[in-house]
């Protein structure tokens, strides 16, 4: 599903140029659950990026699902996204003033599907992820774990190949955390690939591959026998 | 621009954020109302001064005479110059098929006029019948000269509302009784009313041929008045009345002796060149305030794309989201785009609205003599809508630009 060959990536800060990812080589096959661990500033969250299409590798090849992703430009790369990923992010980036239907809706406006069977399909993942009741509700409405699991709905809703997922947990308590790993265990039973960056050793654990990343090189792969989220709650 | 489901994300953004929405519409709708207010007194201007020329016959011509202030074929400067009869005879049969009133004046100076005990001083004029249609009077009361008490030099007279006013005191008919002008009776065949108002309705006319027999006139005249054929337009009718006043001017100067050069011995004053000027410079005003519009146009626009770009600024985060979901940069732009051409056109429609049903409530009560009856045609209302949906969109566009470029990783790193 993906494919990374020696990928290379440095900010210019002023004078100084950091050199944050030193050649990563690095692949991900269909329904894998992967976790990307590393303290910060150990470029977790640039492959990330990289790997969201939100920002681009200096050099190296980056291979998603059979179609090589070079030198797009902003338009193609929305497509891509739209098409390819789905996002989960630590702060959740609902729109605020929208409420959690629309937000799950909203990447199904960018494909230009009609307002009514976009309505549908958003309410479905909502139901999914237990929230069909707070449809109407306003993020500010919403506790930590649901806003998450509203994400989490809307990350699904374009049905994309890849969940991408920065520190889920990283702002919800931890029996809420587990909460939402569970969730994120269950889709990935469903067959969809998931890649979760997380600093957090237990969160690793409940993946079934964790990816360890250090000073911009990867030190360590080594597949886990994972931990139910649920028998933790 | 039709798009259904875009104008459903346009109005749910604007329901969830009215107090920007209404501030951004704020400085648009009172830009178009000044503007709109402004053409309307404008409008108002041109009206009030077009009528300020409905006094007199519009394209009238009117010579009167000085004193030579050149040397001349041996004649010395400081002659006064007197216009004869047959000046004002040769004039009206040569340009007969161009003229359509013509008079010539003479004047009686020191017009003490009587009624039995009611006495006062007034303008005097002996005049031809055309007189009548050269000054605008309309008859209340008998009729004008006519050619009868021309020829026959009657002693008859038509007088202005205010001399009857002042002299029949009682309510009395002035219509066959006689005044006394210096002393010698004349019988009152009509009495006229003048839009100019009471200074040109105080005035006493007789015909030309008693005037200067009665009065030891001889055949000298102090004014000639013409009014030519009217034409088509104001510039064909201007280019006519230019001509002949030239041409006049000539043909007295030859016949007087006097340098062409001078240009005090012949006054000729010429009322379409007069409103010519008034034109222009109504032209001018409404240049300016055309101007004045469009700069507070400006300053509206400049203000929506102020508030635009802090909108952009406030939803960077929002945009990165809406990337990061797939909008493509394309789409960013509409969005901006569309929300403040429609927030402009809507508030831009009020702030007509506003203006043109102040000037249709209030314009008619305004009553100064240079204003009257302001209003905006069709045209310029239409002209004004064009302006503002094209100024919407030059307002959203830089903001709409910078949104589009906005790095949905920067966005989304922003707290």
């Amino acid at each position: 599903m993906i494919e990374i060959k020696d990928l290379h990536k440095s900010y210019k800060m002023g004078s100084n140029s950091l050199h944050v990812l030193k050649g990563i080589n690095f692949s991900v096959k269909e329904g894998e659950l992967v976790s990307i661990m590393g303290s910060s500033g150990s470029g977790k969250s640039t492959l990330l990026n990289i790997l969201g299409m939100l920002d681009e590798a200096d050099s190296g090849s980056y291979v998603l699902d059979g179609v090589p992703i070079k030198n797009l430009n902003e338009k193609v790369a929305a497509q891509y996204r739209n098409k390819f990923l789905g996002f989960i992010f630590q702060s959740f980036n609902l729109i605020s003033y929208k409420s959690a239907l629309d937000n799950v809706a909203l990447p199904l406006y960018y494909q230009g599907i009609r307002r009514n069977e976009r309505m549908d399909v958003a309410m479905s993942y909502l139901e999914k992820v237990g929230l069909a009741d707070w449809a109407k509700h306003l993020p500010a409405e919403l506790s930590g774990g649901q806003k998450q699991r509203v994400a989490i709905a809307r990350a699904l809703a374009s049905n994309p190949k890849v969940l991408l997922a920065d520190e889920p947990t990283g702002a919800l308590d931890t029996k809420t955390s587990y909460e939402v790993m569970d969730l994120i265990q269950k889709i990935n039973e469903e067959g969809r690939t998931i890649l979760v960056v997380t600093h957090e050793p237990d969160i690793a654990q409940m993946t079934k591959r964790i990816v360890n990343l250090k000073d911009g090189v990867i030190i360590s792969d080594t597949k886990v026998n994972q931990v139910r989220a649920l028998e933790n709650v | 621009m039709f798009d259904l489901e875009r104008w459903e994300e346009i109005f749910d953004t604007i329901r969830k954020n009215k107090l920007r929405t209404f501030l951004t519409g704020l400085s648009v709708a009172s830009g178009i109302f000044i503007l709109v207010i402004l053409l309307g007194i404008g409008e108002g201007m041109r009206n009030g001064i077009s009528s300020e020329f409905q006094n007199d016959a519009a394209n009238v011509i009117y010579v009167w005479t000085g004193v030579t202030s050149k040397e001349y074929k041996g004649l010395n400067p400081g002659r006064r110059i007197l216009l004869k009869n047959r000046d004002f005879d040769h004039t009206a049969s040569m340009r007969e098929d161009d003229l359509e009133y013509k008079s010539s004046v003479y004047r009686i100076w020191g017009g003490l006029v009587n009624y039995k005990k009611e006495s006062g001083s007034y303008r005097i004029e002996g005049v031809y019948p055309d007189y009548q249609f050269l000054e605008n009077s309309d008859m209340t009361a008998g009729r004008f000269l006519n050619i009868q008490d021309h020829s026959g030099m009657e002693k008859v007279v038509v007088i202005g509302n205010k001399v009857k006013n002042d002299l029949f005191k009682n309510g009395e008919d002035p219509i066959g009784n006689y005044i006394q002008l210096k002393n010698i009776n004349f019988k009152v065949v009509g009495v006229y009313s003048d839009p100019g108002g009471e200074r040109e309705e105080s005035r006493v006319y007789l015909p030309l041929s008693t005037a200067q027999r009665v009065f030891n006139g001889g055949d000298t005249i102090n004014f000639l008045s013409f009014a030519l054929q009217p034409e088509e337009n104001f510039e064909a009718a201007l280019a006519a009345s230019t001509q002949f006043s030239t041409e006049l001017e000539g043909f007295l100067k030859k016949q007087h002796t006097i340098a062409p050069d001078d240009d005090r011995a012949i006054n000729i004053n010429n009322s379409l060149e007069n409103a010519k000027r008034f034109y222009d410079l109504m032209d001018m005003i409404k240049f300016f305030f055309w101007f004045v519009g469009i700069c507070t146009i400006i300053a509206g626009v400049v203000g929506v794309s102020n508030i635009m770009l802090i909108i952009v600024k406030e939803r960077t985060r929002e945009i990165g989201i809406r990337k990061a979901l797939g909008a493509e940069p394309l789409s960013i732009v509409w969005m901006v785009l569309h929300e403040s051409i429609f927030v402009t056109t809507i508030a831009g429609f009020l702030g007509l609205i506003g203006g043109l049903a102040l000037l249709e409530f209030v314009g008619p009560l305004i009553e100064t003599q240079y204003i009257s009856n302001p209003a905006v045609n069709f045209n310029v209302a239409l002209s004004t809508v064009f302006i503002l949906i094209f100024a919407g969109a030059l307002a959203g566009f830089i903001p709409a630009w910078r949104a589009a470029k906005i790095k949905p990783i920067i966005a989304l790193r922003d707290e």
